[in-house]
């Protein structure tokens, strides 16, 4: 079977990597080929970059650092942030992401996943999910940031995505970005019961306990930011520790 | 050193990745503009992302099909990845109407569907010990279909995803991989040296 895979994720801002809580907050974290690079060398599987600045302020870097951390990588690159047609899912494909993620437009205009799937293929198109868990337990999908509630169940969303095309979710607990307390296990397990293709989890990781717990919840993949950017640790170290503990991971 | 590659449009692949990947090889690759040269470069790549039957119909449009099928057939360097190496088969179920090159003589089949499809991740790659150029190691995968057996007269690869299939098949210095090398770390770039220098040391 295919290893679950660790994914390095860098929101960038107008070129640079940042950092916030609950998508707030901003903080410089460096230089966005640099660290492609080091987490490569440290093992990661595929990185995604997300940019940040793409969707409340209607631009983005993105092609040019798309372009700039191709030279460099030779894994799987995953980019994500204002693609709102299929021309521009092309400028980034064309910079070289092999895959591209939608995420606000999407919600806006879900015929956009199609246009996607027909013209690169399912495995192409990532549809990202900020998920937030609302007082009645059931997950709503949230926009721009998390700044915009949208009423939209999270699990009917990820399944009729799946049936436009998606090939993989990206699925974020908005409730737990950036505070490193354990992916939302509820939330993956809903959402990998509602579809048949890969999710990846996202938000709340510290420890390898965490990965584990997401991965033995039906996560094919997690993505890793904070901890990694602040320094706790590393992917080798990640993968360490998983291997250890019996959970097969690429070395 | 000047190594020319040609890298076949199939219009649907995104070949940023594999350009970039023979670039850190110090190699030139380029997109091939007509089917003379394919025919005239030392280095053919056919890439593939996307359907089994807008691949094969862009290859017709544009006249490839003939110099594809002769230099597999007399086993000049060529490097087929992913959709690429199911377009050397027969057909797909994919697209079932449209013929593939048939330098293979394989059907292009679904994997199982009580599994997470696509397959999107690393897997094994166990090659057979006669490989020239496949060996043991984790590759990445993004696949929906795939080719069963090895056909006779060439060597190839496994890797187990709901049961084995054939992950890589080579033949003279004809290279097909249903992973990606390019997007396959420090292990996919030594697989595409060997192609080169196996290739090279041979002409």
């Amino acid at each position: 079977m295919a290893a679950p895979r660790l994914i390095p994720c860098l929101d960038v801002k107008d070129g640079r990597v940042v950092k916030g809580i609950r998508f707030q907050n901003l903080r410089d974290a460096g230089d966005p080929v640099a660290q492609a690079a080091m987490y490569q060398d440290q093992g990661a599987d595929e990185i995604v970059i997300l940019d940040v600045s793409a969707t409340p302020e209607g631009r983005g870097h993105a092609v040019e650092t798309t372009a700039s951390v191709r030279q460099v990588l030779s894994i799987p690159l995953t980019v994500g942030g204002g693609v709102r047609k299929v021309e521009d899912a092309l400028a980034l494909l064309e910079a070289g992401a092999d895959k591209v993620a939608v995420n606000t437009a999407a919600v806006q205009r879900p015929e956009l996943i199609a246009e996607l799937a027909d013209r690169f293929g399912s495995q192409c198109t990532v549809l990202a999910v900020d998920a937030a868990q609302r007082t009645d337990g059931d997950w709503e999908v949230v926009v721009h940031g998390g700044r915009t509630r949208t009423g939209r169940n999270v699990e009917r969303w990820v399944r009729s995505a799946a049936a436009r095309g998606a090939g993989e979710i990206l699925l974020t607990s908005w409730d737990r970005d950036g505070t490193r307390s354990g992916y939302d296990i509820d939330l993956i397990e809903a959402v990998t019961a509602a579809v048949d293709i890969p999710v990846i989890a996202s938000g709340g990781a510290d420890n390898a306990d965490h990965l584990e717990d997401a991965l033995s919840s039906g996560a094919t993949a997690v993505l890793i930011a904070s901890i990694l950017h602040d320094g706790v640790t590393t992917v080798g170290s990640l993968k360490r520790q998983l291997l250890a503990n019996g959970t097969e991971v690429r070395p | 050193m000047n190594t020319d590659v040609v890298i076949v449009p199939t219009g649907t692949a995104n070949t940023a990745s594999v350009i970039a990947a023979f670039r850190r090889l110090g190699a030139e690759p380029r997109s091939a503009g007509n089917p003379e040269e394919i025919r005239d470069t030392d280095y053919v790549v056919l890439p593939g992302v996307g359907a089994f039957g807008a691949a094969m119909e862009r290859i017709d449009e544009e006249g490839f099909r003939e110099t594809l099928v002769d230099r597999i057939e007399d086993g000049r360097p060529t490097l087929a990845i992913c959709l690429g190496m199911q377009l050397l088969g027969e057909k797909s179920d994919e697209s079932p109407s449209v013929s593939g090159l048939g330098v293979v003589p394989e059907s292009v089949t679904r994997l199982p569907q009580d599994l997470t499809v696509p397959q999107i991740g690393w897997n094994r790659v166990i090659p057979d010990p006669r490989s020239r150029f496949l060996d043991l190691g984790w590759a990445y995968f993004a696949n929906s279909y795939k080719l069963s057996t090895v056909p006779d007269g060439w060597v190839g690869a496994q890797t187990e995803y709901g049961g084995e299939f054939t992950s890589a098949i080579e033949r003279g210095d004809v290279l097909a991989c249903q992973f990606h090398p390019e997007l396959s770390g420090s292990w996919g770039a030594d697989l595409l040296r060997r192609w080169l220098d196996g290739a090279e040391s041979r002409s």
